[in-house]
């Protein structure tokens, strides 16, 4: 296998692991690398949570009763006293329950007090689509996070991105609100062992370079947007492929740079179609970089309908390989 | 322990401050200086003072939208904090919060949430941080007998109440929220009987008595920095006031003229105390001096204010985030 040969020139800086895994990893060196970092969760020891157990003093790790609103409330307070909390709130659908505390206290605090206080808190949550679990579970919620001033928005698409950007949220003085695709989580890679080893937060990363259209790629939307440009390349179509990896602040330069050099743009985005992170930077684009474009912007996105319980009517819902290849031949 | 003679007339001196600055924030709104909205907590001072005269100043508080008085209370210096009602460059908020968040860290107030319950996750929160770092500082939250009704409020003290964070759940019962009673929310109306469902001490008191609201909440602190645990203090209070300067209310009042009527006359929480003081020997002179350099500061506190700039346009994005991490050479780029 060629991956083989690859590995011994770099088994001393990283290591081949999943994303679930850079999870954990990022969190208990953050852990005995800081002694202000807490991790607040439902279950903590699910999900290879149990990990966590032997890193740290019990009372730095909390789990925690059904009470979304409020314990990420706890952990604002928390954040504003002198420690560093991560909350991990499981499913991005439960969002909505924690939303006034991220929103309206974790958010608004540091300006609202005119600078007084500081708010170094990361929530996290997972996004549960394509999974057969119906439209309560479902939810890509960060569109609507986005239109909240005050908060960090994370959406990391590769197990190395996980860890180096969680690792950044915690060293940072700001709330950061990091959503993870479910979809990303049996994705394996070598991802670096430095303990200092961070991605800076509002940086997009250039997956692969192309010259012909560029594809933003938003989160696990990457996996499908790489199998198509792969697909596309074989066909003679060069195409640029872009992960912001951060959507707030969102690199705008990496992006624009991008269009200026191809004139074309499709965006990938598994949230729902109305206002999200795809029709920002749409947005973006046109008022930015109009004269580069050669042809319209595409959107591909979930439409505006709930997540069905049936894969019969869930699969052909979310953005594919198939329908990304069609989007930028139509623009070709 | 009771108070000494010294902290008795600091105790009055607080009350006084809420008190004249309020009667100042009422008729500088009535005219135009303040903008927004205004609530004061003219009536509430003795449960806001009792409270805040059991902590240490690197206690922590949180409050409400009736935010003066929690500040002031806790011994803040007031030229700031007319200065951000006025919406000023020099406000305690920098102009961005206003008379609803006049949060001052520099006496432990981390926020004055304008969402009814929000604050009481933030102080429980601050206590679980105080628990962790291993330091012997409360969390105290004010909040209203409406926002005893919020989820946070219930969601809060059963955390508290798990973990036994050093946090005082202090609810300003005065009645009603806005023109809603007690009555008709609450399904009994001592809130402070919720307290057992969660498995912790709860303490009704008298909160026009600023003594008997000092002696429970020392009480409870004390109990908290044992490692004992939270507890739940109603103050049965009233705001001799309006819910809000120039609230209009229609149809028939929410509550009667006789009622407010005999608050004012017989349970003014300065009056009743002023009568403790000078029964306790305290010489009127002593109290007047107090009242005319309070009133003094207030003065200062509007000249202040007035003669302050307002902030500058370009500035409204300042504080938005904090400065961001400094990453290591190699991951900066």
């Amino acid at each position: 296998m060629n991956t083989v040969t690859k590995e011994p020139t770099t088994q001393q800086t990283h290591k081949k692991i999943n994303f679930m895994e850079a999870i954990v990893q990022a969190e208990i060196e953050e852990l005995q690398r800081d002694e202000r970092v807490i991790i607040m969760g439902e279950d903590l020891a699910v999900y290879g949570g149990s990990a966590l157990f032997n890193a740290a003093d019990k009372s730095r790790l909390r789990s925690l009763p059904i009470s979304e609103n409020s314990f990420s409330g706890l952990a604002v307070g928390a954040a504003m006293t002198g420690l560093r909390p991560i909350v991990d709130l499981t499913i991005a659908s439960f969002m909505y329950l924690a939303s006034d505390q991220i929103i309206n206290q974790a958010g608004k605090l540091h300006y609202m007090t005119g600078g007084q206080m500081k708010v170094p808190v990361v929530f996290r949550c997972s996004m549960w689509h394509g999974s057969a679990i119906a439209a309560q579970h479902s939810d890509r919620p960060y569109p609507m996070f986005m239109n909240a001033p005050g908060l960090k928005i994370l959406a990391p698409s590769t197990p190395a991105e996980m860890k180096g950007l969680l690792k950044s949220a915690v060293r940072d003085d700001d709330p950061v609100v990091i959503f993870e695709d479910n979809a990303l989580w049996p994705v394996k890679e070598l991802v670096p062992t430095d303990l200092d080893f961070l991605i800076p937060i509002g940086k997009a990363d250039i997956k692969k370079t192309g010259s012909d259209v560029t594809l933003v790629a938003i989160s696990g939307c990457r996996l499908e947007a790489m199998k198509a440009a792969e697909a596309l390349e074989d066909e003679g179509i060069s195409v640029e492929v872009i992960d912001p990896r951060t959507l707030v602040p969102l690199d705008k330069e990496t992006i624009i740079n991008s269009v200026a050099k191809t004139g074309r743009l499709v965006i990938v985005d598994s949230a729902n179609r109305t206002c999200n992170a795809a029709a920002e930077i749409a947005a973006i684009v046109a008022e930015e970089a109009f004269e580069s474009l050669k042809k319209p912007i595409q959107r591909l996105s979930t439409p505006d309908v709930h997540i069905p319980f049936s894969p019969a009517l869930e699969t052909q819902l979310y953005p594919s390989k198939a329908s990304i290849m069609a989007a930028v031949k139509k623009i070709l | 322990m009771p108070l000494t003679k010294d902290q008795q007339l600091e105790t009055y001196r607080r009350m006084q401050r809420i008190r004249q600055f309020e009667e100042a924030a009422t008729r500088l709104y009535e005219t135009g200086k303040i903008p927004g909205a205004c609530h004061t907590s003219i009536g509430q001072e003795g449960a806001i003072v009792g409270a805040c005269m059991a902590l240490r100043d690197n206690d922590y508080i949180t409050g409400t939208h009736r935010s003066h008085g929690h500040p002031i209370g806790k011994g803040a210096k007031l030229n700031a904090l007319m200065a951000e009602l006025m919406g000023k460059a020099t406000g305690i908020c920098k102009g961005r919060g206003g008379s609803m968040h006049l949060a001052d860290s520099s006496v432990g107030i981390l926020g004055e949430s304008a969402i009814v319950g929000g604050g009481i996750p933030l102080a429980t929160g601050a206590a679980l941080s105080a628990q962790v770092r291993g330091t012997d500082q409360v969390g105290l939250t004010f909040f209203g007998d409406g926002a005893s009704n919020q989820g946070t409020f219930h969601e809060s003290i059963n955390m508290a109440a798990i973990w036994k964070l050093p946090v005082i759940f202090f609810c300003e019962n005065n009645g009603y929220a806005i023109t809603t009673s007690v009555a008709d929310s609450h399904g009994q109306p001592d809130i402070a009987k919720r307290a057992e469902g969660y498995g912790i001490p709860g303490v009704i008191v008298d909160g026009q008595d600023v003594s008997a609201v000092y002696k429970v909440t020392a009480e409870a602190v004390a109990r908290a920095r044992a490692g004992q645990g939270p507890t739940l203090i109603e103050a049965k209070t009233y705001r001799l006031v309006e819910h809000q300067v120039g609230l209009n209310t229609q149809g028939d009042p929410y509550r009667s003229p006789e009622e407010v009527d005999h608050h004012i006359k017989h349970r003014d929480p300065l009056t009743l105390y002023k009568t403790v003081l000078l029964k306790a020997g305290i010489s009127e002179a002593a109290l007047s001096q107090i009242e005319a350099d309070v009133a003094a500061s207030v003065t200062e506190a509007i000249a202040y204010a007035e003669e302050s700039p307002f902030p500058a346009a370009e500035t409204v994005y300042d504080y938005m985030y904090s400065n961001p991490i400094n990453y290591p050479p190699q991951y900066s780029a």
